[in-house]
């Protein structure tokens, strides 16, 4: 969910975007002058991935994949979800300028939290299952951790948005369990069909 | 369908120098964004409004990218007023809306359509490819500014591919359901996108190494800082100014 533009208070507008200053520095850092073209083309996929819409019950959520995407671009995915948010703001008006920090933050620190609590599972070449349910959880948390810290910049904000807080959560529930579910079939997908688009990351590591 | 939809090459804003307007437009949203007072946004959204107006963007347009935020704001609506403390207005339904309640709301609803009008002037009258190149002016790291480049040059392309995928399915009698055929024909359709994606970025990548990119890229587009742009950013910034002025000095 985007935060639009007028409704936080500026310190934490000011805090978002100082947050996603440093971890756009560390994820550009990450970034070597030869790999643009690889994370440009990777992150246009994600923004396409997330016009995907998928059917829940009466109505149709649109996809997330930020786990998936910490998954595959790790630190990366600062730089590259700043760059989506930018870009949806410019073509389809979510979002904004002075919210562009918060929003990527929001979007971009589940990202990286998921890489460094599930990666490991994808380095460790585990078995099917257990590697179906890291997958599974870490598009689950991803989408909550987003929900979470939503929230948590509008209640932040003034007690009065504490109920459209609570709902925003409640809303990300649902939608949480496609994501890990989509986030597992499509992990499973990777490894058989380009295992090396999952461990890119981690091979520098080795 | 992903489309900039910008128009009238001979507005008075198509015509300004992008960085002008980044650098207006930047400064007009934080100021709005960070007031409070009735007076000062009121004077922001008249503001803005009238730069839509002098920029010509058709009011369909206008209207139509207005949306998007206005859901957000109704979404709020539908809270704020019942959730904030103070004077009761109304009850509905053993809910009290309360006056301060009212009043933030609307104070959030004119902030964000004054930034985003401004934001509006800035998108229609401006290539986004413009956009990135004055951004690159405005020495955004050179990286960062790349990877915009990249990413919204390929959206198209992967998006087109997406279709195509899409397509394939409903040739094959794919029916959206709420169950797990369907997720799991959604991931491994967007786990197909990622393998052409990341194909593609090989072989554009090999290409770009053909041609040997070094990791610079050159802008073609140069920049000229003319007298009407001088004049229209500082006309803007003091206005901007006033803006502040009006929040702070609290002199209406």
């Amino acid at each position: 969910m985007h935060i639009s533009e007028g409704v936080l208070s500026p310190s934490i507008l000011v805090a978002g975007a100082a947050l996603t200053t440093a971890g756009v520095a560390i994820g550009l850092k990450h970034i070597d002058q030869k790999d643009i073209p690889t994370v440009g083309i990777l992150s246009a996929a994600f923004f396409v991935a997330s016009l995907v819409h998928v059917p829940l019950g009466p109505i149709s959520v649109h996809l997330i994949l930020n786990g998936l995407l910490g998954f595959i671009l790790g630190w990366k995915a600062f730089p590259a979800i700043l760059v989506g948010l930018t870009l949806q703001a410019l073509l389809f008006q979510y979002g904004g300028i002075t919210t562009l920090g918060v929003n990527t933050l929001n979007m971009a620190l589940p990202a990286v939290t998921c890489y460094y609590f599930f990666g490991r599972v994808v380095r460790n070449n585990s078995g099917r299952l257990g590697f179906s349910i890291a997958a599974f959880a870490c598009g689950c948390c991803a989408v909550l951790l987003s929900g979470i810290l939503v929230a948590l910049s509008l209640y932040l904000t003034g007690d009065a948005f504490l109920l459209a807080a609570k709902v925003a959560v409640a809303a990300h529930l649902p939608v949480m369990l496609i994501e890990g579910l989509l986030t597992a079939a499509c992990t499973l997908f990777l490894r058989r069909v380009k295992p090396e688009l999952l461990e890119g990351q981690y091979a520098q590591k080795l | 369908m992903i489309s900039e939809g910008y128009t009238n090459k001979n507005s008075f804003a198509y015509q300004l120098d992008p960085r002008v307007k980044i650098v207006a437009v930047f400064f007009f949203s934080v100021i709005v964004a960070v007031s409070n007072r009735f007076v000062a946004l009121s004077a922001a959204l008249t503001l803005a409004l009238c730069i839509v107006m002098l920029a010509k963007v058709s009011p369909k347009e206008f209207v139509r990218r207005l949306i998007p935020v206005n859901i957000f704001i109704l979404f709020l609506w539908i809270f704020l007023p019942f959730s904030t403390q103070g004077k009761p207005l109304l009850a509905i339904a053993g809910l009290v809306a309360t006056y301060e309640g009212v009043t933030y709301a609307a104070q959030i609803t004119i902030k964000s359509n004054a930034i985003m009008a401004a934001l509006i002037v800035l998108i229609s009258s401006t290539p986004i490819l413009t956009l990135g190149h004055a951004l690159h002016e405005l020495k955004v790291p050179q990286k960062l500014i790349h990877l915009f480049f990249f990413t919204y040059r390929y959206i198209h392309v992967i998006h087109r591919e997406y279709l195509r995928l899409l397509n394939a399915m409903k040739v094959r009698a794919f029916n959206p359901g709420t169950n797990m055929h369907t997720y799991k024909t959604f991931a491994h359709l967007v786990g197909m996108l990622l393998v052409r994606s990341s194909d593609r970025a090989e072989r554009v990548h090999n290409a770009m190494l053909c041609r040997n990119f070094t990791g610079r890229l050159y802008s073609l587009k140069h920049f000229s800082f003319n007298r009407t742009d001088c004049l229209s950013l500082f006309v803007t910034l003091s206005l901007i100014a006033a803006l502040g002025l009006l929040e702070w000095t609290r002199i209406m």
